[in-house]
This record gives C-alpha cells, sequence and structure tokens, in this order.
C-alpha cells in the first residue's frame, strides 16, 4: 500500500489561482474526508491526485514516485454523474474492468479468463447488492444502484487508492446511509486509502478517519482570485470515539454550512 | 413509478367528482402543453398528404378537361401504366426491366458512396476527436473542406476520374463525408470526460477505449448521421446521373423531361422518396438493435 505525499502543490487557472501551499501526507488505510465551501479547490486537488489535471506547482508524490499526469490504474475514482458506462448493462460494466486490464487488441478477454472474469463480476454484483439487476442499463438503475455499481467496478480494478468525488451528492438521506454502511465495509475489506470530497459535514466526519477543510487564508479584496485555498484544518478522528459535537460545529463554520443540525445528526447516525 | 402516477390521476378524478367544478374540464391549456392522441396524431399527420393529393387531382382533373392529351399533369391512370410498364415490360433496346436497372444502379451509387463516407467518419471523426495529435493535424484541414461546395468539384471529378462510376461514388462521397467526420468529431470530444478518465483508472490504453468505450457510445451518432446524409446523398446521385450516365433514377427523370414525360416523373419522384423513407427506417431500427442502451422503451 501506498503513502500519498503532497508538498507545496499550486494550481491556477491563468490568473485566477485556485490551490495554493498544499501540503499534506496521508499513510496507507487512511479515510481522507476533504470539505470546504463550494469552488473552494477540493474537487481541483481530487483531479490532480487523479492525474485528470496537472498541478501549476509543487509534487505528488503517491507510494514511491510522482504520479504521472494521467489516469492509471493504482487510483480509482467514483463521481457523482456519469460514474458507470451506460452502453453496458450491471454485469457488462463490470466484466469491462477486465476486458480494460488485459489490453489486448480486440479489448476483450476469452475462455478460461473470460469466465473467471464472469465469476469475479457476479460475485461483486451480489456483493453490492445488484444480483437482480445484472442484465439492466444504467438509464434503469436508480441513483443509488448506479453508485453502488460505480464503487463495485471501481474495486475490481483493485486500486491502491480510492477517489471519490461527491460520490452520494445526488442520493437521498435514506439511500446515503446504506451507502455510507456499504462504502465502510468495503474499505474494511480491502484497506485501500480514500480520498472523499464532499458537501456534506456529517458524512465527512461519520466516514472519515481524518477531516481535511479547504478554504483561502489570503483574501485580496480587489483581486478576489488572487489567493488561493489551502488546508486551513487537519483533524484527525478516532475511529472508535465519535467525532464531538464541539468539532463539527467548528468545522460547520469554516465551511459556512447552514444546515449544522443536520450534519451532527448525520455523524451520529 | 406508472402505478403511482395513474394512482394520483385517479385520485384527482374522485376529488374532481366531489366537488363539482366542471370548468376544470373546459380549462384551455397552452397550446405547447395541449398533446394529441394517437388518432388525433395519424389523422393530423395524413392531412398534409391528403391535401396534396386532392390539390393534383383536381388540377389534373380541370387540366385534362380542357384537353385529354394534355402531359404536365397527368391522371393516375396514366402514371401507373407508365411506371408498370417501366416495372414489368423489358426495353426494346436492352432488354432491360427499366425501374429495376435504374433503381439498381442507383442504389449501388447510393450506398458505395455513402457507405464510403461514413468509413471516413468512423476512421477519421473518431481519430480526430480522440487523439489530440490527429486533432491539431487534421480537424483545421477538414474545417475548410466542409465549405467547399460539392457541385462545384463535379466537374473537376469529371475530368479527373472520368465519367464513369468512379467519380460518381467519390462525388457521393466527398459531398457527404466532411461533415460526418465533424459531427463524429464532435460528439467524440463530448464524451464525458469522466468516463474516459474512468476508464483509464480500470486499465484501459487508448485502443481498447476506442474499442470498448468511443465505439459503441457513437454508434447511435454515427446512425443518425448516416441518415441525416441520405438527403444530400441523394441530392448528389440525381445530379452525378443528371449530367453523365447511361442508366439510374437520376438519369431517367432528366431524360424524360426532354419529352414533357411527367407521367414517368412523378411516379420516379414518388418512387425515390419511397426508397428514402425505407432506408431511414431501416437505419432507426438498426439504431434499436446496435445500440439498445441508447433507446429506452419509452421512445420506441
Amino acid at each position: 500500500m501506498s503513502r500519498i505525499v503532497v508538498r507545496g502543490l499550486e494550481k491556477s487557472y491563468g490568473d485566477a489561482r485556485v490551490l495554493e501551499r498544499v501540503s499534506i501526507t496521508a499513510e496507507p488505510g487512511e479515510f481522507l474526508s476533504l470539505v470546504g465551501a463550494s469552488g473552494c479547490g477540493k474537487s481541483t486537488f481530487l483531479r490532480i491526485l487523479l492525474g485528470q489535471e496537472r498541478q501549476s506547482g509543487g509534487v505528488v508524490v503517491i507510494g514511491d514516485r510522482p504520479i504521472v499526469p494521467e489516469p492509471t490504474p493504482q487510483r480509482g475514482i467514483v463521481f457523482q454523474r456519469y460514474s458507470v458506462f451506460p452502453h453496458l448493462t450491471a454485469l457488462q460494466n463490470l466484466l469491462l474492468v477486465e476486458d480494460f486490464r488485459s489490453g489486448g487488441p480486440f479489448g476483450r478477454v476469452f475462455g478460461a479468463r473470460r469466465r473467471s472474469a464472469r465469476q469475479e463480476a457476479e460475485t461483486m454484483l451480489e456483493r453490492v447488492g445488484l444480483g437482480h439487476a445484472r442484465d439492466l442499463y444504467p438509464a434503469s438503475l436508480s441513483g443509488g444502484m448506479q453508485q453502488r455499481l460505480a464503487i463495485a467496478q471501481t474495486l475490481l480494478g483493485r486500486p491502491q487508492i480510492l477517489l471519490l468525488d461527491e460520490p452520494f451528492g445526488a442520493l437521498d438521506p435514506g439511500i446515503r446511509v446504506e451507502m455510507h454502511e456499504l462504502l465502510t465495509e468495503l474499505w474494511n475489506e480491502h484497506g485501500m486509502t480514500v480520498v472523499m470530497v464532499t458537501h456534506d459535514i456529517g458524512e465527512a466526519f461519520k466516514l472519515g478517519t481524518r477531516v481535511l477543510v479547504f478554504d483561502k487564508v489570503r483574501h485580496d479584496p480587489e483581486f478576489p482570485s488572487a489567493y488561493g485555498a489551502t488546508i486551513t484544518y487537519d483533524l484527525k478522528l478516532d475511529r472508535k470515539s465519535r467525532a464531538s459535537a464541539r468539532d463539527v460545529a467548528e468545522v460547520a463554520a469554516m465551511v459556512g454550512t447552514t444546515r449544522l443540525d443536520s450534519a451532527i445528526a448525520t455523524t451520529a447516525s | 413509478m406508472l402505478a403511482t402516477g395513474t394512482g394520483a390521476v385517479q385520485a384527482g378524478a374522485g376529488a374532481n367528482t366531489a366537488s363539482p367544478p366542471p370548468s376544470v374540464a373546459k380549462t384551455r391549456l397552452r397550446l405547447i402543453n395541449a398533446t394529441v392522441s394517437r388518432g388525433g396524431a395519424v389523422l393530423l399527420g395524413t392531412m398534409p398528404f391528403a391535401a396534396v393529393a386532392v390539390a393534383y387531382l383536381s388540377a389534373s382533373a380541370q387540366r385534362l378537361a380542357v384537353n385529354a392529351n394534355d402531359k404536365l399533369l397527368p391522371a393516375p391512370a396514366q402514371m401507373w401504366s407508365a411506371f408498370f410498364d417501366l416495372a414489368t415490360v423489358p426495353d426494346k433496346r436492352s432488354g432491360d426491366l427499366i425501374l429495376w436497372a435504374d433503381t439498381y444502379a442507383s442504389l449501388v451509387r447510393l450506398f458505395a458512396g455513402v457507405g464510403l463516407a461514413t468509413l471516413m467518419a468512423l476512421l477519421l471523426g473518431i481519430a480526430i476527436g480522440f487523439i489530440p495529435r490527429v486533432r491539431a493535424f487534421l480537424l483545421p484541414f477538414v474545417t475548410v473542406v466542409c465549405v467547399i461546395p460539392p457541385l462545384a468539384l463535379l466537374p473537376i471529378l469529371f475530368i479527373a476520374l472520368g465519367l464513369g462510376e468512379t467519380a460518381k461514388i467519390t462525388l457521393i462521397a466527398i459531398g457527404v463525408a466532411p461533415v460526418m467526420v465533424r459531427d463524429i468529431a464532435n460528439r467524440v470530444m463530448e464524451l464525458p470526460p469522466e468516463l474516459i478518465a474512468k476508464a483509464q483508472t480500470l486499465g484501459g490504453n487508448s485502443w481498447t477505449m476506442v474499442l470498448r468505450l468511443v465505439l459503441p457510445q457513437i454508434m447511435p451518432r454515427l446512425i443518425t448521421c448516416v441518415r441525416l446524409a441520405l438527403g444530400p446523398a441523394w441530392l448528389f446521385l440525381i445530379a452525378a446521373e443528371a449530367i453523365a450516365s447511361t442508366e439510374g433514377l437520376g438519369y431517367r427523370i432528366f431524360l424524360v423531361r426532354r419529352y414533357l414525360s411527367m407521367d414517368v416523373i412523378l411516379p420516379y419522384v414518388v418512387w425515390i422518396t419511397l426508397l428514402a423513407v425505407a432506408t431511414d427506417w431501416l437505419l432507426a431500427r438498426l439504431s434499436h438493435t446496435v445500440s439498445p442502451w441508447a433507446h429506452p422503451e419509452s421512445d420506441k
């Protein structure tokens, strides 16, 4: 398993600086929750970790070498939208993982390898509770089922690091709680490092072993985009004892959320 | 979902009968919300066809009443007998059944031209849309080629390639390919970056992503593209046949024009229309078969 080390990370789009002086070290198996106001750059940070975007400065090291600026199987991702392939059924979505991994000229595995891939895919479908939906296209699945499928697909890729970009943002609260349980179980089983961006403070505290708040520390009233956000708060949580309501309130105040009650309720659930 | 929908409607109906405001039924919806029943849609859809038919029949009857030998607006019976002769009586000179020989010659040209264009759209469109280097290399060129009026190239093609089949097929291919290439390239560029990133995290390389992600994703669009391209393709086909050919639907129309043979021209136009409609329908079915995911049950 691999550590993530980020040192002096910067990201600008033209004159607009989004991130600056971001430094953090994450040990293998940690579950990082990234929170912050909208547009503070936490998703940008995640996309840099993914390799979808390139940083303007600083280094990101995963394991023992700097990341390549393109997505690789080392890092898996679950997005909020377009999280699975709409042209494949649930089962085909999972089979695709082995097909891609083989990298052959047909983009497909055959024979014994296909049978074992199928076996694995079906087991995984059952694991995430989608056994009954194996032959449905994602358009016929509910939002929660699509995200289950997306997580299953990503885990079949056996990533060392799992990146989650507001994976449950579009789900109903009830479904969200189910997804929290599923994700926690899978994380306990696989033990990979998780980095999750979320808007939901309660979710951040409930799932994470560590909560990171992104915010701007410097402001230029003349030119608001002159300075970027950085990590302003880094709270390690003890899994055994729940986060205190005071911590939640403190982070909620930093992020500027108005839904503090629901945040504390989610944390307690 | 359907069940709850009907439930709500029934509940609403029940509420209406309980409290009696009959004015509700008369509420006039906005034009954009007033939907049409299935029978109403068939009726409305038939009306323009019927209007054209009635207009033609009455005009034709009037002219034939004045002059029974009038050639401009022949009666349906005249057209049918002329068309039937072309379909069943072998030509005296060549021994061919003219309608079928014309249809075969035209369709071979049309499908060869559109087929070539489709192949180019697939290869170039995906390459331009998916690979930044190819895009930088070819997109400006394709964009410029797109705005050249293909018919202006027709003389060049006839000079360079002769008057045979090659020139006609090339005209059709050149006429429709650039727009198709651009359309497919745009569609590939519009693929959600999330899907492409995800495919890479699952180990996809450029080639396997083309096979397993890009190709299936653009297939419905490609078929739509072919359906749209068939219109211009027919235009180029008939133009090319009108100028240099010895058989073909377009050739026949322009040949008999010299004799004012409207009794042949009009059925031929209807025949061409039928062929075009049938092709379009088949392509739409093909899209359902090839990409069922892109056609949810609702729009079948």
